[in-house]
């Protein structure tokens, strides 16, 4: 029974990680951009949180109608000026250049607010109670709701992306950026939407870590960044199912190591993500319909 | 090779034609346009002495033209003379380092190349260029999107091509070489434009194939639209040019109307022999009269 638990457990620990993964994986597959301050962009996503909840009162399962698209302008708006700066000279630069944003925000944080943990309380016992399936496995409402939030969202954006204007702009600017033009396409509008909906997802990964955990300037690159990427590469670079995919296998990875040994948890995760990325380098989800 | 064998060009009827008076067509060297070509109306498209470099390399110098309304003008001329610069440039897919684009009189030269296609010069890429991940109807949806005003609509590309519509939502990895030149053509045609450039549309096809988009061409022309051409099929480009301008290495050589200049002269300007031809390039030379001869005269 502890074997159907840890997967189980995994499993929900997955919706996390693909919540966390799901913008990275969208930078890259649009732009070919490896966002470097993707995680730290989450953690301000918590700090917006705070600061959202503190001001309006909000109920922080509902902050997340106003931090959302707060993050979503902040995406536009760094699409458009730094990263798109970078990408006109190259594609590397971009990484040089997220890089040193991450950096910036990090710092920014320990200077204006502090090295405090903070997490994102949910005052509802329903949210932070569990349930029990049989006799030993207890499911968390919250990560159970994280899982659910993190499926609607990859569905929403499946929709988004097949079916919209906007979604299939996207997909044709990721494919040949200079045809779109030659369409009459600003592509750098096009990428600016896609940055958008990718660090408005990242901002609800902010207040699920907060909710699930707590967050801290650094929580950005030691954690949430990682896992991303851990997530994003057993997945697939630039697959949306991918990321769901990659973060469930992180998570029962995860889950399985500490059961065979308490503090081996993370290095299973990480021994998992060498293992597909020698033995199945284009992860496990092959790109598919989407971006 | 048979379809046009009398030798009138496509669009001989068309209005700009008449426009255009008959010039001497010199053999040698390049033409100062307005004096050789005396032309009532405006130029709806206007190159004026533009330079390009690709890095150290000069890749167009000092090209000049003018295409007038309902043309079909047609750049020929060798590999790496310049000719998909040229037409590159003009859809603002290169800087000019010198001269400048003119279109509808307004000068498009620091124009981003979307905004060049919405305001109506749209090309088709060279090797198609087609959204690999999209179905065939989205890659039209996309040219659509932020289309002028105008008659060509999805449905009416359906039309023209009637083989598209049952097949609009294959994605175009499926489609045959000359299947998605027409997509791609389609694809801008949507965009309603007002000058078409067509950049080597028979590069990699049969020439069965070639010729049966070409042979869309008159249908397309009746629209009102103006086509600018680029094309190495030198007898092609002599079958459906109002217009033909030849470069080489980066310089205008010849030009004039298909009927006023004879295979010696295109021969000449394509390789750049100042007689006829001799040495090394007799072969091809013969080559490109045999292919003018096939259109007759």
């Amino acid at each position: 029974m502890d074997w159907v638990n840890d997967v189980i457990q995994g499993i929900l620990t997955g919706g996390l990680y693909a919540l966390f993964a799901c913008g990275l994986s969208l930078m890259f597959g649009v732009m070919k951009v490896v966002n470097l301050a993707h995680g730290d962009l989450a953690v301000v996503g918590g700090y917006v949180a705070l600061g959202v909840i503190a001001i309006t009162h909000v109920p922080v399962l509902w902050s997340f109608l106003i931090v959302v698209p707060i993050m979503a302008v902040l995406g536009y708006g760094l699409q458009r000026t730094l990263i798109q700066a970078a990408l006109d000279r190259s594609v590397l630069t971009t990484l040089l250049v997220t890089f040193g944003l991450s950096v910036v925000i990090e710092n920014a944080l320990l200077q204006f607010v502090n090295a405090d943990s903070h997490s994102l309380g949910v005052n509802n016992s329903i949210i932070t109670a569990s349930f029990s399936l049989g006799s030993q496995i207890q499911i968390a409402w919250l990560l159970l709701l994280i899982l659910v939030v993190a499926v609607v969202l990859l569905l929403g954006l499946q929709y988004f992306l097949s079916a919209s204007k906007y979604g299939r702009l996207i997909r044709a600017v990721a494919d040949d950026k200079e045809a779109a033009q030659l369409s009459g396409v600003d592509y750098r509008h096009v990428f600016g939407i896609a940055a958008a909906i990718a660090v408005g997802s990242v901002g609800l990964a902010g207040i699920a870590q907060g909710m699930y955990s707590q967050f801290a300037p650094t929580t950005g690159t030691d954690t949430i960044l990682l896992f991303a990427f851990a997530a994003v590469v057993i997945g697939g670079l630039g697959s949306l199912w991918g990321t769901l995919v990659g973060g469930v296998v992180l998570g029962v990875a995860q889950e399985i190591g500490s059961q065979i040994n308490a503090s081996d948890g993370f290095l299973a995760g990480y021994i998992v993500f060498l293992a597909v990325l020698i033995l199945r380098p284009q992860g496990l989800v092959a790109r598919g319909a989407q971006a | 090779m048979s379809s046009a064998q009398d030798g009138a060009p496509a669009t001989s009827s068309q209005s700009g034609d008449t426009a255009r008076a008959q010039d001497g067509a010199p053999v040698e060297g390049p033409l100062t346009k307005d004096t050789a070509r005396p032309q009532d109306g405006t130029p709806l498209l206007e190159v004026r002495g533009l330079t390009v470099h690709h890095g150290q390399l000069r890749a167009l110098d000092q090209v000049s033209l003018r295409v007038f309304p309902g043309e079909v003008y047609a750049i020929i001329g060798a590999n790496g003379a310049g000719k998909s610069t040229l037409l590159r440039t003009i859809a603002g897919l290169h800087r000019a380092t010198e001269g400048s684009v003119l279109f509808d009189g307004r000068d498009m030269t620091g124009v981003r190349p979307e905004r060049r296609a919405t305001q109506g010069i749209v090309m088709v890429p060279e090797g198609r260029r087609l959204f690999g991940s999209l179905t065939l109807e989205e890659n039209l949806k996309v040219g659509a999107t932020y289309a002028r005003e105008g008659q060509w609509t999805i449905e009416r590309v359906y039309e023209l091509f009637g083989w598209m519509k049952d097949r609009r939502r294959q994605l175009t990895a499926q489609l045959s070489g000359g299947e998605q030149q027409s997509v791609a053509i389609g694809r801008a045609l949507v965009a309603n434009p007002r000058v078409l450039l067509l950049d080597e549309l028979s590069l990699g096809l049969a020439p069965v194939v070639v010729q049966r988009i070409y042979a869309m061409l008159p249908q397309i022309l009746a629209t009102g639209l103006t086509v600018l051409l680029v094309e190495q099929d030198v007898s092609q480009a002599l079958r459906v040019a109002s217009h033909i301008q030849c470069l080489l290495e980066g310089r205008t050589t010849l030009e004039g109307r298909p009927a006023d200049v004879t295979p010696e002269q295109v021969e000449a300007a394509y390789f750049g022999l100042a007689s006829a031809p001799a040495g090394a390039a007799e072969g091809e030379a013969l080559w490109i009269g045999s292919m003018m001869s096939s259109r007759g005269s």
